[in-house]
């Protein structure tokens, strides 16, 4: 009973964050400016997440997210390009489109990378995104350099917001749900432990590919999202700089933490705009914050204070089951 | 026909020669110790079972199927679970959790079914809840469903171990010295649940021990290694009285 009420409440509470925000744009409390950040974050939000679960639960580091990003990104939008459906089938297909070539990517990237560990592995991911980058510069039809262009841009605000809302919820739930079941324990298992993983039977290749390619796909459709929001593709945009702002955002939001994903993704998407006379020491604060939270996150006395403000809830909740 | 015969059993590593022409028989039931010095090869032929290493000759059978050199998730399909020497918990997952990694392949709910949360999920997630906590009341951890695994005591994290092993099901168990680091009570009661477990699990028990008052307790019989080489076979109390055996372990 308690359990469908907790359910309830997220479902409202989900509804609510759409609205107020529905409300805030068509009120004008919302700048345009402001508006127009509204997309990149919930496609920062899905990066993050999918991230998360190659490196939070997963164990795995990777620095290809770009790439993935990019070659779903293309697949979807040149889709979209050449292709005169209905919108409402177009563009749910561009996206799945996107999603399933980048996680092709995933599957021919991850069987032989996924043989490495740690810091090679974080080597050939970070290859495998620089190569894509440069291939796709290089590809004509694709539009080279310059970019591919003519991608049919949203209606206008809300119709992307909603679109990107209705994928960006999708992605929570689907890696929530698959983190929080057998298969997901076998991924965070393989993570902390990969002999006794093999030990108890748990099939260490499937589960690695399953996460990776899992984060690709959803890599893929946030790109599709991103080449619509813009109206053009331009290969630059997923260089190693953009790799590295995802996990930063992953790492920031701490590993195996979906919520911690997406707050830090909405804080670094807008840290830049709100600190618009910062934006040269951006990346000067993106270093200093990452070593902040490494040596919080490993402070003993910053730990304490966190599991003691965890168990206070637990010790309020433990209270009211007993009445 | 034993359960498990291991037959001529060897590896090299380069040129040295781990463990060499190691034979034994563990009959179904059976509490069966194997003991030596340091550096004796004990936890090699552990891992040679185990399908960590594969054997450079010889091989072993369970229940009359040929396992030598398969890989480590097939060996534990067929029935051999472990513990380690060096504990290796998945330290980041609640107790619980770590039980039901052990129970993963009992259970048979898709990963689409898992996402979109259909009947099947919901019945084999409360199966697996229940064994869980079955396997945890046996070692006396129910208390501590919750805990993360790496922030349980030493002695608890052993008994989480061999309660993991046991969730994947297995005909025979290898225990890589359980006792290490406990102290006489605790090793009393450890001899206890291993007894429990072999009587109500209808387990076969391999185990590697250092205390010999543990395996002289438990172990109907034992092998003796010693420098990768067999020193010693038999019935527990003949073996450990054996003047070759006690010079192994005390020297001259």
């Amino acid at each position: 009973m308690k359990k469908h009420l907790k359910k309830i409440i997220t479902v409202c509470a989900v509804i609510a964050i759409y609205f107020i925000i529905f409300a805030l744009v068509k009120t004008g409390v919302l700048t345009r400016h402001y508006q127009s950040l509204l997309v990149p974050v919930g496609i920062n939000i899905i990066l993050a997440v999918s991230l998360n679960l190659t490196v939070g639960f997963l164990g795995e580091l990777t620095l290809g997210h770009a790439g993935f990003m990019s070659v779903g990104a293309y697949a979807g939008c040149l889709f979209s390009v050449y292709c005169d459906l209905p919108v409402w089938i177009e563009f749910p297909l561009a996206i799945i489109i996107g999603g399933v070539v980048a996680s092709i990517f995933g599957i021919i990237i991850g069987i032989p990378a996924l043989r490495l560990k740690g810091d090679y592995l974080a080597i050939v991911t970070l290859a495998f995104g620089e190569i894509i980058r440069s291939v796709i510069t290089n590809l004509d039809f694709l539009g080279g350099a310059g970019g591919l262009k003519g991608i049919s841009k949203y209606k206008d605000t809300m119709s992307g917001f909603t679109i990107v809302f209705i994928v960006l919820v999708l992605t929570i739930v689907i890696i929530r749900n698959l983190v929080h079941s057998r298969h997901g324990r076998a991924i965070c298992s393989i993570r902390d432990n990969v002999i006794a993983a093999e030990s108890v039977g748990i099939n260490v290749v499937f589960y690695k590919l399953l996460a990776f390619v899992s984060a690709a796909f959803f890599a893929g459709a946030a790109g599709v999202l991103y080449g619509h929001n813009l109206g053009i593709l331009k290969p630059g945009t997923f260089d190693f700089n953009k790799s590295i702002e995802i996990l930063v955002i992953v790492v920031l939001g701490g590993m195996g933490n979906i919520v911690g994903s997406i707050i830090s993704a909405i804080i670094i998407t807008l840290l830049p705009e709100v600190l618009r006379g910062l934006d040269n020491y951006r990346l000067l604060i993106y270093a200093v914050v990452l070593i902040a939270m490494m040596l919080l996150n490993n402070n003993p006395k910053f730990n304490a204070l966190k599991d003691r403000i965890k168990n206070r809830g637990k010790v309020q909740t433990d209270a009211k089951e007993a009445e | 026909m034993a359960l498990l015969e291991v037959k001529n059993l060897g590896i090299t590593f380069g040129g040295l020669r781990a463990v060499d022409d190691f034979s034994f028989n563990v009959e179904k039931g059976q509490l069966y110790g194997l003991i030596g010095p340091n550096g004796a090869g004990k936890t090699t032929v552990f891992n040679m079972l185990t399908g960590v290493y594969k054997p450079t000759a010889g091989g072993f059978t369970l229940d009359g199927e040929n396992l030598t050199g398969k890989p480590p998730i097939e060996i534990n399909r067929k029935g051999i679970a472990r513990t380690f020497q060096n504990i290796r918990l998945f330290k980041a997952l609640t107790v619980a959790d770590n039980v039901k990694v052990g129970l993963h392949n009992g259970k048979k709910y898709t990963i689409a079914e898992g996402i979109l949360r259909l009947p099947r999920f919901f019945k084999e997630e409360r199966e697996l809840d229940d064994r869980a906590m079955e396997l945890l009341k046996v070692f006396g951890l129910e208390g501590e469903r919750d805990v993360i695994a790496s922030n349980l005591p030493y002695g608890k994290q052993r008994k989480l171990e061999i309660a993991r092993a046991l969730a994947t099901n297995p005909k025979l168990l290898l225990l890589d010295e359980p006792a290490a680091g406990m102290n006489p009570n605790e090793t009393a009661e450890l001899m206890d649940t291993i007894r429990f477990v072999r009587d109500n699990f209808d387990m076969t028990i391999l185990l590697i021990e250092h205390d010999m008052k543990l395996v002289s307790g438990i172990c109907e019989e034992v092998s003796v290694l010693n420098f990768g080489q067999e020193l010693a076979q038999g019935v527990t109390s003949e073996v450990l009285n054996d003047p070759k055996v006690i010079t192994a372990y005390l020297g001259e």
